[in-house]
């Protein structure tokens, strides 16, 4: 007879994992990746391809080299490659998508322990650095539908045209919600977005605290500065970072009230940013200085055990 | 304000199954523990003649429970085994002559007022039957009995695959009832409740029916969140009332007792036959068909699982009661208590550990503890042996109903921290007391040297 195996309780566990997880964010995804494909062209499944291969042989050679488990199986360097290819210009050349994988799985992710340690979302945080350290082709915005030209026409982003007030280079809101406009290759179209965002809720992934609380004071701030709500909710990437990026686990706080802290405080900043500030846009600075501010948002929102009245 | 808790799969499927008399074992070895307290003191010797209901174990102390033979034979052995918890206890082995005699002197008590009614619950030897083993007469016998407001039958049965309390309630609803009368005459409680999971539709009918033709008992349908079945959870949903950190349910004026356990002291006061037989649940991946069965106290698992109808594959885990707070078994030859509700055998795809990974923050554990603890920051205080932090997180609160660990993505051993946890608090507050007096000591010393030097 074989030995029975002696644990202590619970002898029964939930099926999801942090693959599962991670998983359900690759799909909701997926959809914005065949529409990047549609809008800028095949190049964007190439940034995408190297974007996530970067990641996954970063984090393989990095752990190897440190003689840490391999955690590639876990499939978050796959969804933090899916939005750092998201959050760059299809005309990016591959050597600097290269870099900006390295440095969000390296520098951001494993130099501060791995998966669940960081203090800052990997890929916002690669693209702050290759915003500063490649400002020309970070901003080289391509406009749709105009890949197979032999040179790339140059456009200019929803935010950057109302910044200057060329009315004749803004889209229409039909076209900010197809994403049918230049930008990042995985930010404009708002369709695939919300879709993956609604999957998201519903798997249970994320909770539409952040979300629903980073729109609403985005909406609410520029109704009050006066400008077009709705044309600023869908342009840049406010959606994607909403969505995606202001719910990452490790990086975001886990209480209800710190979501709603967060989502404010990510709507806020973003609005600062945009209106007032020296960028056209403000989401990703917004969520990183969020991100700073996590734990001491935690220590304010921390559960209070039920004791009944009892001092602890 | 609603209890955080889990969903987990319900998996009853022996709701249906009436409970099957097992066949009289050859020898049953009956551990003088199997309640919270003191063991009992053996009162058979080696090669004495026993029959069904005699004493065998006299409680001995303040909170103990009487232990009677559940066959009739003679004593062959009377030896020492280690429980599940890793405790010696003495233990008198019955080997079965088959004729299940009972014992002439048994006869229903004389129960007239509060003391003889705490005496019978006494005499009948039970205990907690929801798992916990708590002798039952200790926590009826109130002192201050105008302080119970209120009674909770907790008929909640939340953890998967268990269904002895629902043919309890299937098959002997009366006695619950009985019981609730038994309680309203000897201690004067005016409120009843039966806390019943959502899940169990026919018994809910059934109890409902039974409820009209009494007064004061209220069937509360729950929700099926586990831990509902939790002493404190199921206060608070069915009462409204927080039990305070450290109390008991009679800090806010309840008694909870389990359904079982409140029929099987009616069926006492009616008969005087004392707990020797329990009705259990035998499921689990491994078992061939999954059935309720009534065994007689001590039969080991090899015995049991035999009579039950066999095996499918060779189990990988062996468990008293449920999935998620039972206690695994290290052999076959483990004895049925008086508090098995269930044993499942798992097989091994079912048994198999998930593999724990990094933490990666998604706050789920606290998000579903019902005392709402944060199991990521008791991990943390654990693991930086951090006394002063658990206090303040209050992993002393912690009923360990596994709810962390089992929405665990990553599997981390949560509870298990939490169990740790509440031992490193423990020596925390020693040594904060040893410290205290240490200081006061030193402090008077002072005193008198100075209260000296002024007398000089």
């Amino acid at each position: 007879m074989n030995k029975l195996i002696s644990s202590v309780s619970p002898h029964f566990f939930s099926r999801r994992s942090t693959r599962t997880i991670m998983l359900d964010v690759i799909i909701a995804l997926l959809p914005t990746a065949i529409a990047s494909v549609i809008i800028f062209g095949l190049r964007s499944l190439l940034i995408i391809g190297v974007c996530v291969a970067g990641c996954m042989v970063s984090e393989f050679l990095f752990e190897k080299l440190c003689k840490r488990e391999n955690t590639i199986g876990d499939l978050s360097a796959v969804v933090t490659g899916l939005l750092l290819a998201y959050n760059l210009p299809v005309s990016i050349p591959v050597w600097q998508a290269v870099f900006g994988s390295v440095t969000a799985i390296i520098v951001v992710k494993q130099l501060f322990g791995g998966i669940g340690q960081n203090f800052a979302n990997p890929a916002i945080t690669a693209r702050i650095v290759m915003m500063t350290a490649f400002s020309g082709s970070m901003t080289n915005w391509v406009a749709p539908f105009t890949a197979k030209m032999p040179d790339a026409v140059s456009s200019a982003t929803p935010l950057t045209a109302a910044a200057k007030g060329t009315v004749s280079m803004m889209p229409s809101y039909l076209d900010l919600f197809l994403g049918r406009h230049a930008g990042c290759l995985g930010e404009t179209c708002v369709l695939t977005l919300l879709l993956g965002g609604i999957y998201l809720i519903i798997r249970r992934v994320i909770t539409w605290h952040t979300p629903v609380v980073y729109l609403a004071t985005f909406a609410l701030l520029s109704l009050i500065c006066g400008k077009d709500v709705l044309y600023q909710l869908m342009s840049g990437g406010l959606l994607l970072g909403a969505i995606f990026m202001a719910t990452d686990y490790a990086t975001t706080p886990s209480t209800v009230w710190g979501k709603v802290i967060f989502g404010a405080g990510c709507g806020l900043i973003t609005i600062l940013i945009r209106f007032w500030g020296n960028l056209p846009e403000g989401v990703s600075f917004s969520i990183l200085i969020m991100n700073i501010l996590t734990p001491y948002i935690m220590k304010l929102t921390r559960n209070r055990p039920l004791t009944g009245g009892v001092e602890p | 304000m609603k209890l955080h808790g889990i969903r987990v799969a319900h998996k009853k499927n022996t709701a249906n199954c009436a409970p099957e008399r097992l066949v009289i074992p050859k020898s049953v070895t009956i551990p003088m523990s199997m309640h919270i307290g003191k063991p009992a003191n053996i009162a058979v010797h080696k090669g004495d003649d026993v029959k069904v209901g005699q004493l065998i174990g006299e409680a001995d102390g303040f909170v103990s429970s009487n232990i009677h033979a559940s066959v009739s034979g003679e004593v062959r052995q009377i030896t020492e085994r280690l429980n599940a918890h890793g405790q010696k206890i003495p233990c008198v082995v019955i080997e079965a002559d088959g004729r299940q005699e009972k014992y002439e002197k048994l006869a229903p008590p004389q129960v007239t007022d509060f003391e003889s009614f705490v005496k019978a619950v006494k005499d009948s030897g039970v205990v907690g039957l929801g798992g916990a083993g708590f002798p039952s007469f200790v926590k009826l016998n109130v002192y201050n009995l105008p302080a119970v407001e209120a009674v909770v039958i907790n008929a909640a049965e939340c953890e998967p695959y268990i269904t002895s309390d629902t043919r309890t309630m299937l098959d002997k609803g009366e006695y619950v009832f009985k019981g609730i009368e038994a309680i309203r005459r000897y201690m004067g409680v005016k409120r009843f409740i039966i806390g019943i999971e959502n899940n169990k539709k026919e018994v809910i009918e059934k109890m409902k029916a039974l409820a009209k033709e009494t007064e004061d008992v209220e069937i509360h349908v729950l929700p099926s969140i586990y831990p509902q079945g939790g002493e404190k959870v199921l206060v608070y949903n069915t009462v409204g009332r927080i039990i305070p950190k450290g109390g008991l349910p009679l800090d806010v004026g309840v008694i909870v007792i389990n359904v079982t356990t409140l029929a099987f002291v009616a069926e006492y006061l009616e008969t005087g036959f004392p707990l020797v037989e329990k009705c259990l649940t035998i499921d689990g991946s491994a078992v061939k068909t999954p059935k309720n069965v009534i065994a007689p106290i001590g039969m080991s698992i090899r015995d049991l699982i035999e009579s039950a109808g066999g095996l499918k594959t060779e189990p990988s885990k062996i468990l008293y009661g449920g999935p998620m707070m039972g206690i695994s078994v290290p052999s076959m030859d483990e004895p049925v208590l008086k508090n098995t509700n269930a044993v499942i055998f798992m097989d091994k795809k079912e048994a198999a550990p998930p593999k724990t990974t990094a933490c990666i923050g998604c706050g789920a554990c606290a998000a579903h503890c019902p005392f709402r603890l944060d199991p990521r920051a008791i991990a943390k205080a654990y693991r930086l042996d951090d006394g002063a932090a658990l206090k303040a997180l209050c992993v002393d609160l912690c009923m360990e109903c596994g709810c962390c660990s089992y929405v665990c993505p990553a599997h981390r051993p949560l509870v298990q921290t939490n169990v740790l946890g509440k031992g490193k608090l423990k020596e925390y507050l020693f040594s904060q007391q040893a410290l205290q007096k240490q200081e006061t000591k030193a402090r008077q010393q002072e005193q008198k040297k100075k209260g000296g030097a002024d007398n000089e």
